[in-house]
């Protein structure tokens, strides 16, 4: 279980200072927790303090009970912090291959690393081979991105709007994964996004505007009221 | 042969035994064997320089011939002058490369000169590995010159590996190429502690539709220096692009000098350069996958020279 507790970040120094996340205190103890919210809420920012990659300015990070406020990326990730990027990294002369391994953290046969990869609705032998390089497109390397994130296998799995840049068509295969996750997953998924769809099956519903936890909840709770228009989570407060 | 001569074999040639195919062996400066095939002719050289002639035939098809020079003394240095002749229509892997282990206080230096003659539509695919070891003070110097002739519709490939241990070295390539010839380089360079390298590549394409591709990539760690000179010439119709891509690291200093001359007005010429440190967010996302700082940078520089 994940606790976030009065997490504030604010970002640049001195009179520029600007407060990115506002005292944002939440629990991640469900198998699958959407947060959604406008663009520049402060959603990826979060993503990144519980993956260790920001620091938080104030407030702690639990878990499983442990304080890990302190503890670095990869400790985190040994902890069981899997973090799926937004806009996922390029690397020259790394194969596909070679990163879902690095994720896997052990030499992986082809088979496997193609298991994964199919997963994500690549066409796995086409791939495994590739550079993790510019000639990838953005929805391949989303995809890739996912996978990695799979291979780890681990108890908390961040995904940061896995759905940009992924074609409509390939889409729907997409909620499958993130259904199939949902069903199998010992530990809790978290999952940033926009989609309906994603929402739908989740068990809990994060609201985030201006930094701040506008609203949360259960599915039923949260999901009318953003369907409906109602409560535009920008304009709310 | 003794066991370091045969390890420093091995890193160069990945031979673990005599090889397949013809070949010749200088350790020391002495021939440590030799063999010539049905195709491909190995001869001592009789200009009086050291070195040898291969001829290879154009009957030679998917064959392949190794030449390593292995290097044990200290306070050694050569000149060694190599020339191959492959006939209209060949096709031949050739491996080269030069081990130096210098346990001793002075410099050991081998300066290779390889010239290639290749006939008409021949093709070459030409691997050279430099490896150097040693736990004395003396220097490893390398200086391998490379001189590249291609006639019409040739093609030669050439794969150029320096990872490590070379203190000093300055690597010549010259190539001129006749219509629809074909140059690709792909060059891997490793320079760590005080080592110096020099990397002066210059491409003349001389005839219509002649092609060239040359491509650097290298990482400079701790002290050390790196300079690369890339020349093409698009003298005719032609196309070429050169790329240069450096990791930098410590207080390591690449200077990058690409130069593109267009003589002709259908010459299409590219050049392609970057030279930086690694991207945190490369490091970020292997940390994310349980790597520390250091295993990450090692598995980006692996991936970017494999
Ligand atoms: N390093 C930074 N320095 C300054 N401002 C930043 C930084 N990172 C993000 N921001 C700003 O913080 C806000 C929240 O960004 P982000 O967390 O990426 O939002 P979201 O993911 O919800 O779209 C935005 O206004 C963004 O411009
Ligand atoms: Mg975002």
């Amino acid at each position: 279980m994940l606790e976030l507790q009065h997490i504030s970040f604010s970002a640049g120094d001195g009179d520029a200072n600007k407060e990115i996340l506002d005292d944002v205190s939440l629990t991640v103890s469900e198998r699958f927790v959407a947060i959604t919210g406008p663009n520049g809420s402060g959603k990826s920012t979060l993503a990144k303090v519980i993956a260790g990659i920001l620091k938080p300015t104030e407030g702690k990070i639990l878990l499983d009970g442990e304080d890990i406020t302190a503890l670095s990326v990869t400790e985190r990730a040994h902890r069981g912090i899997s973090y799926a990027f937004q806009q996922p990294v390029r690397f020259k002369g790394l194969t596909v291959k070679d990163l879902v391994s690095l994720a896997a953290g052990r030499k992986i046969t082809v088979s496997e690393a193609c298991s994964y990869l199919s997963e994500v609705g690549l066409c796995a032998r086409d791939y495994i081979d590739r550079e993790v390089n510019a000639s990838l497109s953005g929805g391949e390397l989303k995809r890739i991105e996912i996978a990695t994130v799979l291979a780890r296998g681990t108890q908390l799995s961040v995904f940061d709007e896995p759905e940009a840049g992924i074609d409509l068509w390939s889409f729907q295969n997409l909620i499958s994964v993130f259904e199939k996750m949902h069903a199998r997953t010992n530990g809790s998924i978290l999952i940033i996004s926009h989609q309906e769809r994603i929402l739908n099956i989740a068990d809990k519903i994060v609201v985030i505007a201006g930094g701040k936890v506008t609203k949360q909840g259960t599915r039923e709770e949260v999901l009318p009221g953003l369907l409906a228009g109602r409560i535009c989570p920008a304009l709310e407060n | 042969m003794d066991e370091l001569e045969k390890m420093l074999l091995m890193q160069i040639a990945d031979l673990h035994k005599v090889p397949d195919g013809a070949y010749n062996i200088r350790n020391n400066g002495e021939a440590d064997g030799r063999r010539s095939t049905p195709h491909i002719r190995i001869e001592s050289r009789k200009d009086g320089k050291a070195g040898i002639d291969i001829f290879i035939s154009g009957k030679a098809q998917g064959e392949s011939v190794h030449i390593p020079v292995v290097i044990t003394k200290t306070d050694y240095r050569e000149t060694v002058y190599n020339d191959f002749y492959v006939e209209d229509g060949a096709d031949v892997l050739i491996i080269a490369g030069c081990g130096i282990h210098n346990c001793g206080q002075a410099t050991s230096e081998h300066s290779g000169i390889h010239t290639f003659h290749v006939g008409k539509n021949a093709k070459v695919k030409y691997v050279e590995k430099h490896y150097a070891s040693g736990d004395g003070n003396g220097e490893n110097v390398m200086n391998p010159t490379t001189d590249i002739r291609l006639e019409e519709g040739a093609r030669l490939e050439m794969e150029t590996t320096q990872i490590k241990g070379v203190d000093s070295t300055v690597r010549t390539t010259r190539a001129g190429l006749a219509a629809n010839a074909e140059l690709v380089i792909r060059e891997k360079i490793y320079t760590h502690g005080k080592q110096f390298a020099k990397t002066d590549f210059s491409v003349a394409l001389d005839g219509e539709n002649a092609g060239a591709d040359i491509v650097s990539r290298s990482v400079a760690a701790q002290s050390s220096q790196q300079e690369l000179y890339l020349r093409i010439d698009g003298n005719k119709k032609c196309h070429g692009h050169s790329e240069c891509d450096a990791i930098i690291m410590d207080d390591a200093k690449v200077l990058a000098i690409p130069a593109l001359a267009a003589n002709n007005v259908d010459a299409e010429l590219i050049h392609e350069a970057a030279i930086g440190k690694i991207a945190g967010e490369q490091l970020l996302k292997l940390m994310t996958l349980g790597l520390t700082e250091q295993e990450a940078e090692e598995q980006i520089i692996k991936g970017f020279l494999s």
